[in-house]
């Protein structure tokens, strides 16, 4: 889960890392009171779940009420690539002298947590990482150990950190990794990392990753999920406990197993179609979580033909008949279905969809015949 | 022969009283396997369908044993319980379980990578299955049969799926192993292959990957340097959209590193044919192999 940067920085707070006084607003009238508590020169800043927000014209200093007023009112409601900015951050405007760019990530290759740190902030560090990969210093910390101080100094040296700041930032990279740790994230950002004028080290952004799995240990945190990024059917899904994407084409797919649904995807695609989604009923999923899936997938109008595949190893073919079954009864799609039931009560689930005898819904064997019907049936209606 | 699981594999279940555990014990045991014992705390002296329950691995392996371990205890308590069968001198622990913390994955392996003496496959895998020895997971063994493809996958359902199509064309597997599709696997593609390759059942290598980190990439480099026999691989989540999660916490696609093309491109750049669609895979391993029987 991704949190909004003053999420993540409510969060950093709680964990003793700098960051500058701010307030959130969702309301041009709440903005323009949170920058005359906070006072001025002050930033708005949209907070949507995408970069590029400077471009987009969603950060704006502020150097009056006059001013606040105007940029809140002309962020709110702005779209930033597809994004609707429901909401601002007002927070104190900084003096930078420097600009770094720290970050803590799960390393999968090295499998141990990477800390990164370079003076090459505040830009798309993405380009320095391809044009000048010695410009970031990186260690792997052996998460039995933890991150001890001289991990912050030989980070701090090795990027060349202005000498009278070695010490802090090597603590504010300790802090990062305590909350890196604490809140079980899978990734922390700060880019920019700012040095003031005062010699001061603070946060100026924070990009935050929570574990999903890991939000029941964490319930404040599990509040936090900002369903504005989703569209509908991804909000329905996820309430319903679905693993749903969804995608721009007019082909439903429902499979079992993340691996089996992208295998589907590409193969609908080499077969000339276009799907519509990708949703994982998951493993052992019983009639019920069916019916509810295919409600998920029609309740996108685009969609014009469903195709499900399923090779059942713990999830079984006769359940995913039944949801089958009680999904037409309940919900009478209009669109035509093709079913390919394989592995676990294979057998039984063909003979109940076939006893059925459903409108619209064809059998398939194999998992290239049914994606090439798919697409002649969505193509044909 | 085999890998990782064979005859001489002695099973200890963690989690064996619940549902899933007892129904896929049971059914591990019906396939062959030796089942000698199962671990669930507080239920020590009862037995599942004749199978002893233990509360510690300890006792299990003390009095059963026991030299392999699956874990099919809930997220909160699974990494707790791969540490225990650590510690108490399990050699393979094959954990089933989906949904394990990262950073509770991150320690789990961290500890046994430090000891050296255990392996882990998993988290979030279907199992090992050597057909007609031994069917350690959920694995639905009646699809395959033995013979000489070693099949490695990150997924579950898609290694069911490509093992289904090898069969289809006559082909039977000496192993098929499922490394997981988590961040921290405990076991990863280099590691089986290496397997396969010392393994003189083992005359084809399928490797079926996805989207998301960059263990094909070095997969490929191993398989250049260090394998003789032929590898086929198979990569899903061509049409996956950049930047989204597609269900395996794993699966996660940044900028051009990751993404199916450019593990595509990695191995096939070192030998490796790459299959477009699971069919296409058994197509190329009977030009490989020849027709199988």
């Amino acid at each position: 889960m991704d949190l909004l940067e003053y999420q993540g920085k409510q969060l950093f707070a709680r964990h003793g890392i700098p960051v500058s006084p701010g307030r959130a607003a969702r309301t041009v009238e709440e903005a323009v009171a949170a920058a005359d508590e906070i006072g001025y020169p002050c930033v708005v800043k949209a907070q949507v779940q995408i970069g590029g927000r400077g471009k987009a014209g969603g950060i704006k200093l502020a150097d009056d009420r006059a001013e606040a007023q105007e940029y809140a009112t002309a962020i709110l409601g702005m779209d930033i690539r597809g994004l609707t900015v429901n909401e601002v951050w007002i927070e104190l405007a900084s003096d930078i002298a420097s600009e770094y760019y720290a970050s803590i990530v799960f390393d999968r290759s090295a499998k141990a947590p990477l800390v990164m740190l370079s003076t090459k902030g505040g830009m798309d560090i993405e380009a320095v990482a391809d044009e000048d990969p010695d410009a970031i210093a990186r260690l792997h910390v052996d998460p039995l150990l933890g991150f001890q101080s001289f991990h912050g100094r030989r980070l701090a040296f090795e990027a060349g950190v202005d000498d009278d700041v070695v010490r802090s930032v090597g603590t504010m990279l300790a802090k990062l990794y305590d909350a890196f740790v604490a809140e079980e994230a899978t990734l922390v950002e700060v880019n920019p990392l700012i040095v003031t004028p005062e010699r001061v080290v603070r946060a100026l952004d924070a990009k935050v990753t929570l574990d999903d799995n890991s939000l029941f240990r964490h319930p404040d945190n599990a509040e936090l999920r900002d369903p504005s990024g989703e569209d509908e059917q991804e909000q329905m899904a996820h309430e319903r406990g679905l693993t749903y994407v969804k995608l721009d084409g007019d082909i439903g797919i429902l499979g079992n197993g993340a691996g089996l649904v992208m295998s589907t995807l590409d193969v609908v695609a080499l077969a000339g179609g276009s799907p519509a989604n990708f949703l994982d009923a998951g493993g052992g999923s019983k009639a019920e979580a069916i019916t509810s899936a295919v409600e998920v997938i029609l309740s996108n109008p685009k969609v014009k033909a469903v195709l499900f595949n399923i090779f059942g190893g713990i999830t079984r073919c006769d359940e995913v008949a039944k949801g089958l079954i009680e999904a037409f009864e309940q919900i009478k799609p209009e669109v035509p279905f093709v079913v390919r039931l394989d592995g676990t009560n294979d057998i039984e689930g063909r003979r109940l969809l076939a006893e059925a005898a459903l409108p619209n819904v064809f059998a398939e064997s194999t998992m290239d015949g049914a994606a090439r019907k798919v697409v002649e049936l969505a193509a044909g209606s | 022969m085999s890998i990782l699981v064979g005859n001489d594999t002695k099973l200890c279940v963690s989690g064996i009283t619940g549902r899933e555990g007892t129904f896929h014990a049971l059914r591990n045991r019906d396939y062959g396997t030796q089942v000698v014992s199962g671990v669930t705390p507080g239920k020590g002296g009862q037995s599942v369908d004749g199978v002893p329950v233990f509360n510690t691995f300890h006792d299990a392996v003390k009095e059963t044993g026991a030299n392999t371990a699956m874990i099919f205890v809930p997220p909160v308590f699974a990494a707790d319980s791969i540490l225990e069968a650590e510690d108490a001198g399990i050699e393979l622990i094959v954990a089933i379980t989906e949904g394990i913390p990262a950073h509770d994955e991150l320690r789990a392996y961290s500890v046994i990578k430090k000891n050296g003496r255990a392996r882990l496959v998993g988290p979030n895998c279907p199992g090992i299955l050597s057909p007609g020895k031994a069917n350690v997971g959920i694995i639905p063994a009646s699809f395959f049969k033995a013979g000489n493809v070693g099949l490695v996958s990150r997924s579950g359902t898609l290694t069911y799926q490509i093992g289904n199509e090898l069969a289809l064309s006559g082909f039977g597997n000496s192993t098929i192993v499922g490394i997981g599709g988590d961040p921290v696997p405990g076991t990863d593609f280099i590691d089986v292959i290496g397997l396969f390759e010392d393994d003189p059942d083992t005359e084809l290598i399928v490797m079926c990957g996805e989207i998301g980190g960059d263990a094909e990439e070095r997969a490929a480099d191993f398989i250049a340097s260090d394998v003789t026999k032929p590898v086929l691989a198979y990569i899903a989540g061509f049409t996956a959209p950049p930047g989204k999660t597609m269900g395996h916490a794993g699966a996660i696609v940044s900028g051009s590193k990751g993404t199916a093309v450019a593990k595509a491109e990695a191995l096939e750049a070192k030998g490796v044919r790459v299959g477009r669609t699971p069919t296409e895979v058994a197509e190329l391993a009977v030009t490989l192999l020849g027709a199988a029987a």
